[in-house]
């Protein structure tokens, strides 16, 4: 048989093509990562701060080269702060859009849907600032980003410096959510084996619209320290009521768990408001990790430009330390197989901008660093006041400690 | 549970406060909704673009009700052309308007919250007044001044538009329309210019209801769904189209919510207030003060 020179031709483009395929192909497929993550809604403004902190990781990652030999794609859809929203997302970025990797939506409640995907799954899933959502779930390829583990790693900071001032009674403030009850559950746990009597509780549903009664009822208990969980509107109308009522003057430490005050919107509009409020956090200005502070600073242009929240303490360098991680994890491995990179997570001690992190059993922080601040010396209508580590001293834990707390909080709001 | 009688008083006289609040929410849409019959479910999203609006003029240097009150006049031209939008695209079409138009008040609210947020973003926005933040002492009592605000506008809404509604030529056909359509008709008015200046003034008191929204607390662009339902359920309840129904709704949810909240916990504070709703409901369908 002979062959004409058009099918010579064809054959050498198709032995051409055959060869480069799977190169090409290789090396545009990038590594997928997908997350649901709250654009609007109550958690929106800690969610969009927290995405844009994961776009730097992929910008940065990418720049270097990307994972693999694969650029990495980051796709993420807006939860609306509404977890009824999560089954269908995340069924969506896997079977539809077909991500490689998954980073849980930000905050306990919309993270709580997820848990029984992911273990029915077998799938890796990084978590994001949620409370102990694997408690009960007990899945094996969870590991969570935030600085916390149980209950007490949360409030016992708080439960301390109270009992350190003499404090006998307890006042407990929760919303009626997930993480708020979490919280109020390992509280009470904790203040009753400190000993301290519980002279008022109230769970108030997500719509409370004022807290004036609320406020009114525990100034009325005459508590020696009051413990809030609260979500970020709740924290906003709380304080308020705290600033117009008065908590009276028996009151030691008022605080505790209060989501939002975090948030740069929230600290610059309450401004004075906030003096004397011991509250968590998961970074302040003056805590010294390697890189965070050249990070907020890149962050902060893009910030700017993305209208987001401008100094971006809370969330974002935990959610690049995200990337960090699976960056670390896949680099190491090989691999972006989940059962490979959770085993290297759980085993490994990672290294990110927020620290050194290890992961127990259950995937959270073997050694937990929630940080209790009090602010102080705040003023109005000032953003830039909070990179003065001044503003917010920490009394706990003790290896960041930056001052002591100053009590009764009639005294530290002066 | 902590009790006191102190505490009892304190709780009936925020619960006025606060039912006077959802009184001055809720009067807007006992207009649209409770005398037009128009599904107005984009009435608490309207109320939060007032409260931004608000916010905007702050930036100017306006005080929150004084921005409210300014407010009302482009509010209520804004009202009376979504309401010729709705009526030559779904009212006039005939008998599924309704259902039709629950569609279109529906999407209206979601294009406010999305145009809200892409102008704003999502972060909670507040506003600056001598009244916000501070109180009225009164022996060992503190009032929050921005409650006292609430009850004030609340009041004044009431009489303004029940005077309106009762002794004006238009605020009578306003009443009329609700009643007999046909009948105004051939009084020689146009019943659908009516509903349109009705419509208008419904959306220009919302504005003020916004100002008094960002006053009373701080307002991000979903804030509407918290208050979809209780808007509703106080102008069900007051009885289709009563000003001061309305009122009286609002304070009996309020100090009900109040009450409840003291006695067995902030969680049953919305079940017991939709609870007497039903009740209501039930015993007088027409609501409280509807005939």
């Amino acid at each position: 048989m002979k062959l004409s020179r058009r099918s010579w031709l064809s054959v050498a483009i198709g032995l051409v093509i055959g060869a480069v395929a799977p190169v090409s192909v290789a090396q545009q497929n990038p590594i997928k990562v997908g997350i649901g993550i709250a654009q609007t809604g109550t958690l929106g403004g800690g969610g969009k701060a927290a995405l844009l902190a994961i776009q730097m990781w992929v910008e940065d990652v990418n720049q270097k080269g990307g994972l693999l030999g694969r650029k990495v794609e980051l796709i993420s859809y807006d939860d609306q702060s509404n977890p009824a929203t999560i089954p269908g997302i995340y069924t969506k970025l896997l079977d539809v859009d077909g991500v490689d990797l998954l980073i849980a939506p930000y905050g306990t409640v919309p993270t709580a849907p997820l848990m029984p995907m992911v273990k029915q799954r077998g799938l890796l899933l990084m978590g994001n600032f949620s409370f102990q959502v694997n408690h009960k779930v007990q899945h094996d390829m969870w590991f969570n980003n935030a600085p916390w583990n149980d209950a007490s790693s949360w409030s016992d900071g708080f439960i301390r410096a109270g009992q350190k001032h003499g404090a006998k009674t307890i006042a407990i403030l929760a919303a009626d959510q997930e993480f708020a009850q979490n919280l109020a559950n390992g509280a009470r746990v904790l203040a009753k084996k400190a000993g301290l009597k519980t002279v008022y509780e109230q769970n108030y549903p997500p719509t409370t619209v004022d807290f004036s009664s609320m406020i009114r009822a525990v100034r009325a208990a005459k508590p020696d320290i009051v413990f809030v969980m609260s979500y970020p509107n709740d924290s906003v109308a709380i304080v308020r009521a705290v600033n117009e009522i008065g908590v009276g003057s028996s009151v030691k430490l008022f605080g505790g768990g209060m989501v939002g005050l975090q948030f740069t919107p929230i600290m610059a509009s309450l401004g004075s408001s906030l003096n004397g409020i011991v509250n968590y956090n998961s970074y302040v200005p003056g805590i010294k990790y390697p890189g965070v502070e050249e990070f907020l600073q890149r962050y902060a242009k893009k910030a700017v430009e993305a209208k987001v929240d401008p100094l971006g303490f809370y969330l974002p360098p935990f959610n690049y330390a995200i990337g960090q991680m699976l960056e670390q994890a896949i680099k190491a491995t090989n691999s972006i197989d989940h059962k490979k990179l959770a085993d290297y997570l759980r085993k490994n001690e990672m290294k990110t901008i927020v620290g050194p992190i290890r992961y127990d059993k259950n995937g959270e922080w073997a050694n937990p660093r929630v940080v209790q601040a009090q602010f102080r010396g705040v003023v109005d209508k000032n953003v830039e006041q909070f990179r003065d580590p001044k503003k917010q001293v920490v009394i706990y834990p003790d290896q960041y400690k930056t001052g002591e707390v100053v009590v009764p909080f009639e005294k530290a709001r002066k | 549970m902590f009790f006191s009688f102190d505490l009892l008083f304190e709780a009936v006289l925020f619960g006025v406060l606060l039912g006077c609040f959802y009184a001055a929410v809720s009067i807007g849409l006992s207009v649209s909704f409770g005398l037009l019959d128009v599904p107005h479910v984009a009435h608490p999203a309207i109320m939060v673009f007032g409260a931004y609006c608000t916010y905007l003029l702050g930036l100017y240097g306006f005080d929150p009700i004084v921005a409210g009150i300014v407010l009302m006049a482009p509010f209520f031209l804004l009202g009376m052309l979504v309401y010729r939008f709705y009526y030559e695209t779904f009212e006039r079409r005939g008998s599924e308007a309704g259902v039709r138009g629950l569609a279109f008040f529906f999407g209206l609210a979601f294009i406010i919250e999305v145009g809200l947020i892409l102008a704003f973003g999502v972060d909670q926005r507040f506003v600056e007044a001598d009244y916000i933040g501070s109180s009225l002492s009164l022996g060992d009592y503190r009032i929050p001044y921005r409650m006292l605000v609430a009850f004030g506008v609340a009041l004044v809404l009431t009489i303004s538009l029940t005077l309106y509604l009762s002794k004006t030529f238009t605020g009578r056909a306003i009443k009329a329309v609700a009643q007999d359509e046909p009948a105004l008709r051939l009084m020689g008015a146009n019943p659908v210019r009516i509903k349109q200046w009705a419509f208008g003034i419904a959306t220009g008191v919302s504005a003020l209801a916004g100002a008094m929204l960002i006053i009373v607390g701080p307002v991000e662009p979903s804030l509407d769904r918290v208050y979809i339902g209780r808007t509703f359920a106080v102008v069900v309840l007051a009885g289709l189209g009563s000003m001061t129904g309305t009122l009286a709704a609002g304070l009996i949810l309020g100090i009900s919510e109040s009450i409840v909240l003291m006695l067995f916990g902030a969680s049953w504070a919305p079940a017991v207030a939709f609870g007497l709703l039903l009740i209501v409901l039930g015993i007088r369908p027409q609501g409280l003060f509807g005939r």
